[in-house]
Formats: C-alpha cells, sequence, structure tokens
C-alpha cells in the first residue's frame, strides 16, 4: 500500500470497487462507510460511529484486491482506484477465526447469560459461521465485581473492544474506566482494580449499554421485586418514569418511537403491583418546586445558573468532579424520588398504611437511579429507602417476559378487569412531565411555567420552546419571559456539561442549566433496551425516534404547564401546603456534598 | 567574511583545546577503561579503582585515566587501553583488579606489554592462559582499506607487494605488521579500483596507493627510513579514524566499518571537549546552520539513501521531507531509545559511548523539520545511558549548543529525557507517543503517520537512536561517501548484536549489503567446537530463521523481508545444530506473547494460542493437525494484526515451518526431536554392551530412577526418569543413549 501525502486539496469524488462492482463515492469516507452506503455491512465489533477510532478488534477486515493485504475497513478511507473485496474466501476465514479467538477467551455460559440472544459476539460468532473450536486453549479469569450498587462488571466476559472505555471519557468525560495489564490478560476496570462504586464512577451505566457484551450489566433488582410481590405482607406499588413508555416496546421487538403507556400500565398491573404510578407526576412537582427556585434567584438577582437536578448521573458528576457548583444546583429531589417520598408518605396515610408496608418499585431508563434510591439522603428518618428497588426498562422488560405476557400478539393488552390507566393521584399528569424524558424537557418544562408565572397581565404566554429541543449535545439559547431574556442551555453527555462549566468559568452568564448525564436524555439512558437491530447505542436517529413518542405523549395531555395539574393542586392542598413550603422543603429537597473517591481529598 | 555560527563553533573548539591543554599537560601516558553498563557489570569500576590507586601511589603524574564508552566486544570485557606517546595503543581484554595490577606494574612502569592479556590475542577455545613472554610488541603497522571496491583492483596485490617488501627487507612480522580494515570510505567513485588506501599506525598518516612503484616509495619512507612522504599522503581522514586508530589491529573490529558506533570506545562520552575536538563534533551542525538550508539536510539525507535503522527501513529523508511540508505547529523530534528485543544493546552502546553524535543528530532533525523541541524516549532499564544523556544534554547547554539561538544561528532548540516503563510495545512508535503524552502506551492505527500527527496531534518525526547517530556523519561527509558504503538502495552501516553460537559475540557494525556469512563467520569467527551452523536468526523476536544454505544473502532491508526475516533493530542470532528451531520459534512467541499489548485481537489471543501450540508440541503432545492449526494462526496474526508488533510475531513460526518443516513434523507426528533438545521427547536408555555397571549413573540420579546390581548393566525406568541428563554426564562409558 502506498501512502500518498498530497498536499493537493482531495476530490469530492473517489472511484473504487467493492466485491468487483465499480463505485463513486464520497472521499474521506471509510471502507465501511461506503460499503454501508451499497448495501454491505461489514461485520464489526470495536467500531462505533459516535466514539473515536480503535481499530483494535479487527472483526471488520477487507481485503485490498490484487495485493492479499488485509486492512481494517473501519480505519481506511476510500481512494481513487482502491479495490476491495468484502467477503473473499481468505477474509471470511480471518474474519471467523478473529471471532473465534474471541470466543476461546470467554466463558461459553450463553445459555445463562443475561445477554443471550442480545449479545453482539453470540451474533457475529452465528453470523461468521463459527462452528467449532479450532483454537480452544486457556482462559483469562478475573474477580467478578459486583460490589456496585449499580453497575456489574464481569471482567471474563470483556473483549476489550475498548467501547466502555471511550464511551466512559469521550462522552461523559469521566475516565474512570481503564485498561490494565497486557496481553492475553488485560482487564478493563477503574483505576488500581477499585470497586465502581469507590471509583470515580458515575453509575451513569453507558458502559452497560455500548458493551457489545455482558461484561457489564446493571445490578439486577429483579429478585427483590419478585420477593416483594409474592409477599402478602407488602403493598407494593410501581412507578414509571417519562421515558419508559417511548421505548418498553422495543424489548417486545416494536419500533422505536411508540407510545406504549396504555399497554405498559396494564402489564404491570398483570404483574401484580397494586397500583401503577407515573413519575410524571413527580416530575410536574419537580417543575412547580424548581422553577420557584427560579424565581426566587431571579428575584434575588442570583445565583446563577440554576442547575437541574433530576439526572442521577449528573449530580454523581457534580459532586465527584465539580464541588464547586454545588451551591448553584436545584435542591430539588429527582421526580422519581419525589414521587417515591410522597408514596411512603401522603399515599401510605390515605390508605392507612405503615410507610414499612409500602414497597415502592420505580422503573427506570437509567442505572445511576439505583445508586440514588440507595443514597442516606433519600431515606425515611428510621432508614428505610423511599425507593425499595429500581428496575431499568431492560430488567421490567425482562420481568414481563419471564411472567409471560403476550405483549407482543394482543394489539392491546385487556385483561378485563385491570384498567390501562396510572393510578390516581399519581396518574394525573400533565404533557410537561411527560417530556422530561427527553433533552431539553426539563428546562422546557420549567420554562412552560416560569413563564406562566413571570408573565404580565394580557402577556401571550409561550407553551413550546423548540429552541431547546432536540439538543444534539449542547445548546444555548436566549428565551423572553415576562419582559426578561433569559439565557439558558442545555448539555446531555457530561463532556458537553463541562464545555459549559468551563465557559461559566470564563465568565459567562446563564441563568438555567438544564444537564442530563446520558446522551439525549433519559431516552438515551444507561438502563433503556438494547438498540434494536440496524440502529446502535446513542444513535441520533434512535434517540429522535423515542424523544418523538415523548412529545406525542405531551402533545395529546389536556394540560401541558405542570403547575396547572390538578393532582398537584390537590396535593398541595391536601398535604404539603405551599410550594416551597416547610414541608415541601423537607419532603421535596435534598442537599449534595462533594464525594471525591476514596483516597482522594 | 567569517560566518557567525562557523565563528561560535570554531570558539567552541578552542577553549575545549585550551581546556584540554592545562588539564593534560605534563601527561603522556594514557591508560584507557571502558565504561558501560557491560563494562561496569564485568568489572570495569572495580579497574578503574586500581589504576586510580596505583597512580596515586606511585605519585605517577604523566599517567592519566581516560574513560572510553563500550566498543561492543561484550566476552572480552573490562578491556584496557594502554597508550604510550609513539607506539601503537595495546588493549588487554577481562582485566580484573589482578590484571590491572600487572599492567600497571609490568607494561606501565616495566615497559614490557603483557602478552598474554593482550585483547583477542588468546584462541576463543583457548582454556590455559597463555605463556607471559618478555617480546616487544610491534612498533608499526601498515593498515590496508579492505572494502570490496579496493580488492576488486590492485588493493590485493599492493598489499602482498608489501609482505613481501617486509620479507625482503629482513623485518620480522612482530615489528611490523600488515594488517587489513574495512572501508575507509576515502575513494572517489572515480578512483574505485584504480587504489588502495594504507593507514600508518601509529603515525597517523594515510597514503592512496596506485601502483607497486608508489608503494614501494611510502615503504621506503615509512618503514625504512621511519619519515613521511608528503607527496602520496591524503589530507582525509577515514570515518572511524579514532576507532581504526585504536582497534584496527584486532580481527574482531577491523572487518568492521565503525559510522554510527565511531566514537563509541574511542571517546569519554561524558566530555563535550573530546567530542569537539576528537569526534569532529557539531561541525556538521554549524556548517548546516551556517547556510542555513534546512531544505538541503533533507536532500542530503535522500541523497545518502539512509534508512531508518530501527527496523522498519523508511527512508529518513522521505520521512523529515513528509514532517517539514506539514504545516501544523510544533513540530516535535522523538528519538526511539526504548530497545527492547532481548540481547539487542546496539543503541545502549550508542548513547553510553557517544551520546553527542545522537543529540547532533536530533538537532539537525529539529532545524531540517522545523522543530524547537524533542525528546527522547529511553527505557528506564537503561540509567547510565540516561545519566549520559541528561549529562550530555546539560553541557550541550551551557555551551550554547541546545537551547535558544544555538551557536547565534537564530536557531532554538531544546530537548528532554523521558522514560519507558518496561513495555516492549512501546518501541512502536504510536504506543512511544501515548507513552510521552501519559497515555496507555498502545499502538493506533496509521494512517495518519506521526509526520502528520504524531505527539499531541502534531507533525512529529521518531527516528532510532542509530539513525540519528549517522545523521551527523551524513552531512558531515557528503550523501555520496555515505551512499557508497551501502546497496544501491541503501546507503551506509547497520550495527548487529551478534550472539548464540559464534566466537566472537558482540556489536558488528558492517555495510549495508554484507553477507551474512562475513558477519558469522568472519568477523564472528564462526561456530565454536566443530559444530555445524544451523541457521541464524535475524531481527530479534519479531525475526525470521534463516537457514545455513543462504548465507551468502546480503544483509538489507529487502533481501531479510524476502526470505520471511526482518533487520529488525539488529538482533543477529547464531544457532547451530543442537538448537532445536521449534524450540526456538516457541522462545520467541513466548516473548511475543508476554509482549503483546492487548489492543488487537489477533495479537492478544492468536499469540497466546500459537504459544499453547507450540508448548503442546514441545512437550510431545501435539495433535496430528497442530501444524496445519498453527500455520493458519501465524497467517492470521501476520496478516490482520494492528501494529508491527502482532506483524511480525509470527515471523519466527512461519519460517521455521518454511525451511525446518522435517523438523517440525518429526516433534508432531513422531514425538522426535532431531536436535535432542526437547526434553520431553527425550529417552534416555542404558546400552547394555557398554555398561560396566559402575552404579554412578544411579547414585547421582535426582529422583533414584536408575537400577542395577554393581557390575551388572543398569536399567532406566522411562516413566519415573525426568530426562536430566545428568547420567550421560557421570558415564564415563558412554553407555547412556539419549534419543
Amino acid at each position: 500500500m502506498s501512502t500518498t501525502h498530497d498536499a493537493s486539496p482531495p476530490a469530492p469524488t473517489v472511484r473504487i470497487t467493492i466485491d468487483g462492482q465499480l463505485l463513486e463515492v464520497e472521499a474521506g469516507k471509510t471502507v465501511l462507510e461506503v460499503a454501508e452506503q451499497v448495501g454491505i455491512r461489514i461485520p464489526r465489533l470495536c467500531y462505533h460511529p459516535d466514539l473515536s477510532l480503535a481499530g483494535a478488534c479487527r472483526v471488520c477486515l477487507v481485503e485490498l484486491e490484487g495485493t492479499g493485504q488485509f486492512i481494517a475497513s473501519c480505519a481506511n478511507k476510500v481512494w481513487e482506484g482502491m479495490a476491495v473485496r468484502t467477503n473473499s474466501p481468505e477474509i471470511r476465514q480471518a474474519r471467523r477465526d478473529i471471532v473465534e479467538l474471541l470466543l476461546d477467551n470467554h466463558p461459553l455460559d450463553c445459555q445463562t447469560c443475561e445477554r443471550s440472544g442480545r449479545c453482539e459476539l453470540q451474533e457475529l460468532a452465528y453470523s461468521l459461521g463459527v462452528r467449532e473450536r479450532l483454537f480452544a486453549g486457556a482462559r483469562k479469569h478475573f474477580p467478578l465485581d459486583a460490589r456496585s450498587v449499580s453497575v456489574v462488571r464481569e471482567p471474563d466476559k470483556c473483549i476489550l473492544c475498548g467501547r466502555c472505555v471511550r464511551v466512559c471519557a469521550e462522552v461523559q468525560g469521566v475516565n474512570n474506566l481503564g485498561q490494565h495489564g497486557r496481553g492475553f490478560s488485560t482487564l478493563v476496570s477503574p483505576a488500581h482494580g477499585r470497586a465502581m462504586d469507590d471509583s470515580v464512577c458515575i453509575q451513569c451505566g453507558q458502559c452497560v449499554a455500548v458493551c457489545p457484551t455482558a461484561a457489564f450489566l446493571e445490578k439486577s433488582d429483579t429478585d427483590r421485586v419478585w420477593a416483594a410481590l409474592a409477599d402478602p405482607a407488602k403493598h407494593v406499588v410501581v412507578q414509571v418514569a417519562p421515558a419508559i413508555r417511548a421505548t418498553i416496546g422495543e424489548g417486545f421487538g416494536h419500533a422505536p418511537g411508540e407510545d406504549h403507556t396504555h399497554k405498559m400500565v396494564a402489564a404491570l398491573r398483570r404483574l401484580g403491583f397494586a397500583a401503577v404510578f407515573d413519575t410524571d407526576f413527580g416530575a410536574d412537582l419537580t417543575v412547580v418546586e424548581e422553577s420557584l427556585e427560579l424565581i426566587r434567584r431571579l428575584e434575588a438577582g442570583g445565583p446563577f445558573p440554576l442547575l437541574t437536578s433530576c439526572s442521577p448521573g449528573w449530580i454523581s458528576y457534580l459532586e465527584k468532579f465539580a464541588p464547586e457548583l454545588i451551591p448553584l444546583a436545584s435542591t430539588c429531589r429527582s421526580p422519581m424520588s419525589m414521587t417515591s417520598v410522597l408514596l411512603k408518605t401522603w399515599y401510605a396515610q390515605s390508605k392507612g398504611l405503615d410507610p414499612r408496608q409500602v414497597f415502592v418499585v420505580a422503573v427506570m431508563p437509567c442505572v445511576a437511579k439505583k445508586f440514588e434510591a440507595a443514597r442516606p439522603e433519600h431515606r425515611l428518618p428510621e432508614g428505610d429507602p423511599y425507593t425499595d428497588a429500581v428496575l431499568t426498562t431492560r430488567e421490567a422488560i425482562w420481568m414481563l417476559k419471564s411472567y409471560g405476557i403476550d405483549y407482543w400478539n394482543l394489539p392491546l393488552l385487556d385483561f378485563s378487569t385491570l384498567q390501562d390507566d396510572f393510578d390516581s393521584p399519581f396518574g394525573e399528569t400533565t404533557g410537561a412531565g411527560a417530556i422530561f424524558g427527553t433533552t431539553g424537557g426539563v428546562l422546557e418544562a420549567a420554562l412552560r411555567t416560569a413563564a406562566a408565572k413571570l408573565a404580565g397581565p394580557g402577556e401571550e404566554v409561550p407553551l413550546e420552546f423548540h429552541q431547546v429541543r432536540a439538543v444534539d449535545g449542547l445548546r444555548e439559547a436566549e428565551v423572553a419571559l415576562g419582559g426578561r431574556t433569559l439565557r439558558v442551555a442545555v448539555a446531555n453527555g457530561l463532556r458537553n456539561a463541562a464545555r459549559l462549566f468551563d465557559e461559566l468559568a470564563a465568565g459567562k452568564v446563564y441563568h438555567l442549566i438544564e444537564v442530563m448525564a446520558c446522551p439525549g436524555g433519559c431516552v438515551g439512558g444507561g438502563g433503556q433496551p438494547y438498540p434494536p437491530p440496524g440502529m446502535h447505542v446513542l444513535d441520533p436517529e434512535l434517540l429522535r425516534l423515542r424523544a418523538g413518542a415523548l412529545y406525542q405523549v405531551d402533545r395529546g395531555k389536556p394540560r401541558r404547564r405542570a403547575h396547572e395539574s390538578p393532582g398537584l393542586r390537590r396535593l398541595y392542598d391536601e398535604f404539603l401546603g405551599e410550594p416551597g413550603g416547610s414541608l415541601a422543603h423537607t419532603l421535596l429537597h435534598t442537599s449534595y456534598a462533594p464525594r471525591g473517591p476514596r483516597g482522594i481529598r | 567574511m567569517e560566518n557567525p555560527v562557523r565563528a561560535a563553533h570554531a570558539a567552541l573548539v578552542a577553549a575545549a583545546s585550551a581546556r584540554r591543554a592545562s588539564r593534560e599537560a605534563g601527561t603522556t601516558v594514557r591508560i584507557q577503561v571502558g565504561s558501560a553498563t557491560c563494562e561496569n557489570a564485568a568489572g570495569a569500576e572495580a579497574v578503574l579503582d586500581e589504576f586510580l590507586k596505583h597512580i596515586r601511589a606511585t605519585g605517577r603524574t604523566d599517567i592519566r585515566i581516560h574513560r572510553v564508552g563500550c566498543t561492543g566486544r561484550c566476552s572480552r570485557e573490562p578491556i584496557v587501553g594502554v597508550l604510550r606517546p609513539g607506539e601503537l595503543p595495546v588493549k588487554y581484554e577481562q582485566v580484573d583488579r589482578d590484571r590491572a595490577h600487572r599492567i600497571f606494574t609490568e607494561h606501565l612502569l616495566g615497559g614490557t606489554p603483557c602478552h598474554d592479556l593482550l585483547l583477542d590475542h588468546r584462541p576463543a577455545s583457548a582454556t590455559t592462559p597463555l605463556p607471559r613472554t618478555a617480546a616487544p610488541l610491534p612498533q608499526l603497522e601498515l593498515v590496508f582499506c579492505a572494502a570490496p571496491r579496493c580488492q576488486e583492483g590492485i588493493g590485493p596485490q599492493l598489499r602482498d607487494r608489501c609482505v613481501q617488501l617486509l620479507g625482503e627487507a629482513g623485518i620480522p612480522e612482530s615489528r611490523v605488521r600488515v594488517a587489513e580494515a574495512s572501508c575507509y570510505g576515502l575513494c572517489a567513485e572515480e578512483e574505485v579500483g584504480r587504489g588502495v588506501h594504507l593507514l600508518i599506525r601509529p603515525a597517523h598518516r594515510v597514503y592512496r596507493i596506485t601502483s607497486a612503484a608508489e608503494l614501494e616509495e611510502v615503504f621506503r619512507a615509512e618503514v625504512l627510513a621511519g619519515v613521511a612522504l608528503p607527496r602520496l599522503a591524503v589530507d582525509e581522514r577515514p570515518v572511524g579514524e579514532g576507532f581504526v586508530e585504536l582497534y584496527g589491529d584486532v580481527a574482531f573490529f577491523n572487518r568492521q566499518s565503525r559510522v554510527a558506533l565511531r566514537n563509541s570506545g574511542v571517546l569519554d562520552p561524558e566530555s563535550l571537549d573530546e567530542y569537539l575536538l576528537d569526534g569532529e563534533g557539531f561541525v556538521a551542525l554549524a556548517e548546516v546552520l551556517a547556510h542555513q538550508d534546512p531544505e538541503a539536510v533533507i536532500r542530503t539525507l535522500a541523497a545518502a539513501k539512509l534508512r531508518g535503522r530501527g527496523g522498519g527501513g523508511y527512508p529518513t529523508g522521505q520521512k523529515w521531507a513528509d514532517a517539514r511540508r506539514q504545516p501544523g505547529t510544533p513540530k516535535y523530534i522523538l528519538c526511539n531509545a526504548d530497545e527492547g528485543d532481548p540481547g539487542a544493546f546496539m543503541d545502549r552502546s550508542m548513547l553510553e559511548g557517544d551520546p553527542f553524535s545522537v543529540i547532533e543528530g536530533m538537532i539537525l532533525g529539529g532545524y531540517a523539520i522545523g522543530a524547537a523541541r524533542g525528546f527522547f524516549y529511553v527505557r528506564a532499564e537503561y540509567p547510565l545511558a540516561i545519566r549520559r544523556i541528561d549529562g550530555a544534554l546539560r553541557a550541550a547547554r551551557d555551551a550554547g549548543l541546545l537551547g535558544p539561538d544555538i551557536l547565534g544561528s537564530g536557531f532554538s532548540f531544546d530537548l528532554e529525557i523521558r522514560l519507558g516503563a518496561g513495555a516492549f510495545v512501546c518501541g512502536e512508535e504510536t504506543a512511544l507517543i501515548h507513552s510521552i503524552e501519559g497515555q496507555r502506551g498502545q499502538p493506533r492505527v496509521r494512517p495518519p503517520y506521526p509526520t502528520e500527527s504524531g505527539l499531541w496531534s502534531q507533525p512529529t518525526v521518531i527516528n532510532n537512536v542509530e539513525t540519528f547517530a549517522n545523521v551527523p556523519v551524513v552531512l558531515r561527509h557528503g550523501a555520496a561517501w555515505f551512499a557508497r558504503l551501502g546497496t544501491p538502495k541503501s546507503g551506509g552501516t547497520k550495527v548487529f548484536a551478534l550472539a548464540g553460537k559464534v566466537r566472537h559475540t558482540g556489536l558488528v557494525e558492517v555495510p549495508m549489503g554484507t553477507t551474512l556469512r562475513e558477519v558469522v563467520m568472519e568477523i564472528g569467527g564462526g561456530v565454536p567446537g566443530g559444530r555445524a551452523l544451523k541457521a541464524i536468526q535475524t531481527g530479534g523476536p519479531a525475526g525470521g530463521c534463516i537457514p545455513a544454505a543462504y548465507l551468502d544473502t546480503p544483509v538489507d532491508f529487502d533481501s531479510l523481508l524476502q526470505l520471511g526475516s526482518i533487520m529488525g533493530s539488529g538482533g543477529m542470532i547464531v544457532l547451530d545444530e543442537d538448537d532445536c528451531l521449534v524450540d526456538i520459534a516457541r522462545y520467541f512467541m513466548a516473548f511475543s506473547r508476554d509482549e503483546s499489548c492487548g489492543k488487537c485481537t489477533p495479537c492478544r489471543e492468536g499469540t497466546t494460542r500459537m504459544l499453547e501450540i507450540l508448548e503442546r508440541i514441545v512437550a510431545g503432545e501435539a495433535r496430528p493437525d497442530d501444524l496445519e492449526r498453527l500455520e493458519r494462526l501465524a497467517w492470521l496474526v501476520k496478516k490482520s494484526s494492528l501494529c508491527g508488533l502482532g506483524r511480525a510475531a509470527p515471523n519466527p513460526v512461519l519460517s521455521t515451518l518454511k525451511y525446518f518443516r522435517a523438523e517440525c513434523e518429526a516433534h508432531v507426528h513422531e514425538k522426535r526431536c532431531p536436535a535432542r533438545r526437547c526434553k520431553a521427547l527425550l529417552t534416555y536408555t542404558v546400552i547394555p554392551d557398554r555398561c560396566v555397571g559402575c552404579t554412578a549413573c544411579a547414585r547421582n540420579c535426582p529422583v533414584h530412577c536408575i537400577s542395577g546390581r554393581p557390575k551388572q548393566p543398569h536399567v532406566i525406568d522411562p516413566a519415573a526418569c525426568i530426562r536430566c541428563g545428568r547420567c550421560v554426564e557421570v558415564c564415563r562409558f558412554d553407555a547412556i543413549a539419549r534419543g
């Protein structure tokens, strides 16, 4: 292969031959991308279009025609006159052998593996035709790290594709994971082999999402939920986060972007929950409390900006990486925690139940919510957590499948006696709560309420704030509210948030910043279903479709501003008193503290 | 008008000269002691100490100690030279405190050299010490240039004639010696074959002789009359003159062309003054800076056909031009001194013996590509090299040869040291860059090449130590001279670390294109003990085994590649009939497996599986199709790995499968090791007809698996035997068969 160092500007197109087919393609693209455009999906493993190039797995090899050389198609850009074969016998054998080499150092426990059937390695081994083991030998053995309440690391299943390392560094800017040791016994772990919770891990779960195998998984809570459901002494209720209705269908083969609110509610009810509540209610409540914080700060002239606090991964990041910003963060508990608090107080009282009898399960798109639920700040005075168990979307899907609920075949789950609407009072929600599940949603919801509160008499109150929607990582905007101009910003993916904080440190003024740890917000959460065929984790198209379902829910709601919720009005009237009042403050707000990993600070 | 840069350089030289004059005033005798990691390990520090004590005790002020780097003559270290004015230098080998005492008392005080301690005067096979004699050493040496070009023409005739003249004059060889040395690099293209260059030692004069008549004229003047003959003398000095001057009489050295190693073992590596005065130090740099033409540097290197000595053989001029062309700034120069091949120590020897040459090469590189900063990446296992580089950098900085406005030229450049932490893969350029950046030392996909996006994503040139060491010589002596030294595609010399089953081990620097035979048989002295040469392993753990049949292959990048091996950084291990090639392949595969960084699948997993198969084979547990399996994996790893380490790791296996297939098959199918090396495949049996029942074997067997009554033939229990071979060693009747 000759490498040309031509200084002249590249031609817009080049002619190349792929498998004998002459093509004129855009210059600057890789062989893998070009092949995809003509319908050849070259097998790949470490490659991820939204992460940096690794070129490590070597599965995507193609043959340079005439030379017999193999090149990694993900790493090589097309050049004029290039001719490659994607399926020569030699390439097919090489790919098969490479995947076999990965399998040879991988536990062969597919049948009992959490990712069975949804594993990229399994899929590759099958599609590339690994039917016998030619090179099997010794395997690596590392201890399982299940000490975290959120993320389980099983290095024996790791195939060292490095996606987790890259997502942790490049998307989240956390740099918690790295490769240690070398060669055959290379290990991905936090520095010095520390447990995940002892490290700078923020529990966002993006490593779980991008992992092609089961080397990273959420810590499963399904057993505890089954046990609670089977316990007649327990009053088991479930709350469902805004983003779940937009993604749960994917777990059963439905296309992304469908709203499954009713099917989901009915299915969960079938599972045996005494009541199915909507976390949107907590989201509406968050909006009311948070917009009040904003208004108070606007009246007091600061401090700015107000940082949203719904995303527990972001809160961990705040405490570990940006503790100097803690005074700026909203003290509102997350919607999940607000809902759980009310379930163990107001709801328990109204039902005449001992709070300890109530077992609160939260279905969340999020791995970090497991960490949040376990935090001491979110416990009853006696020490019991407000949220007893957090299930990721994936775990909830698995439970429904495990139960045998025929989610796919039935157009609507209609179990005659089961109603498919959320239970009251936590079922009466507005569109503002619904859009919490996507990037920009929290900000828009807060702006809707703040706009209404700040509007002068006779002024037209804006409802939709499109300038903060579909944020691709980072967006700044100016919003006119009641004669003021607010400078707001949205960041998803903490690397993007860190960029905003750099701006802050440089003296730039913002009034309100929404931060979501996961790309795309909760629809891209670390606990969401593995992407359907043809899509990938972090896929902007997938995130767009999922968000679309939430905006559809929003549009369908009779009330779209949080403070207009009749449920909330009842809550304040019957129980909390004034928004921002003393009981509201005790129950709905929390505090943060700098939190270095052990040995730091 | 004098160019200010040249003037600044001249001032440095003048100052150095003045310092030397005052420092060495009154000293006439010099004791040269090698000082490098290897020399020190062999005891050079104790020797140095002993000489110092003797000088102090005798109160002699005319004797001074001269510390020099190492010559790469490993098995004979520590080496000590005694230089007395007007006499040929005398070198001693394997000097210890006792020998130092003898050298001091007998030679320096008594005037009689210690013949029995002379360097390389004792055959390697000799086990008894040489007799002590009081005969004087030769006083005059006529050293003919023995380059192939000189040999083509009338050179050999003139040399023979010279021997004849000595005979006719009745001068014994013990007084005047005729010797040959490798290419002096003095003849212009048009003179090739028409003459020969002759060096007269210790007078230090070079003659160009084109006829027998001229030879006789020189002979009469120099040998008979002891005077110079200015008419035929030439002013040019041979490259590596200092080296030839010191070591030209030693067979191991005088067939070598010391270019990169020209100052190693000659100059004090810690003295900038010596480099300036005796090593043409910074002359090339001053000339280049005086001309203010960076492009010219690149043109010269390209014309010299200097190719990267780290193993890849990429044309250095091309690489520098690539980096120069890049618009981005800053740019960086990196020196790859992460020498990691087992048994390779060329870079260490150069850094410990001549750090200034490498530094000068790097400054020239910085000037050529437009860099202001560079880094030495040295493995931390080389503490002495690190110390010497550090000292050299400070000295150069103090002298205005590094830092802002070098020699008043307006060009600013500085160097720093970064230490490698022991990973072999960090010798790979992109891994090295990651390591300097503080990242995990793992390679990345190329392109982009470092010249485009290297250290901190800036244009970066990475060259090996030896490449940089060559740069000042190329610029000083010209592209044509350097190119002539080598082959049409590759100019200059290459340093090899010769090891294994060969009489003389150590560093060998020969012109590119020298045959393996010359290196191994002539310089290395062939295989000792009358054993047959089996193969030569070149290029370190990523190289291949070249069978003895290819002994006449010229050593250069392309020829070795064609044979399925590589030049690598210059490892050369000689294997004889007692070596099992399968076991050698297993050894190198174990190294590659251990040093695989773990990034790409084929190298990480494939080398492990290949090693498992090789271990099965040497353990006698091979499956019938293991060779096919091994070959399939080897090609996979070679063709699909990410970096050079993985792509080359299968070479030892593939070359063994190619050239020594029968040996491999004997292991697999017959469970037999033809070289009788693989322990698990050996069986020990007593030959009853020969066994006299002396019981020696039974008594010495560590596992007591030999039984038999005294005076009766004994029997070995094969199930209990651990195949240690002790019985064979102790049997005085050759009654135990190993097969």
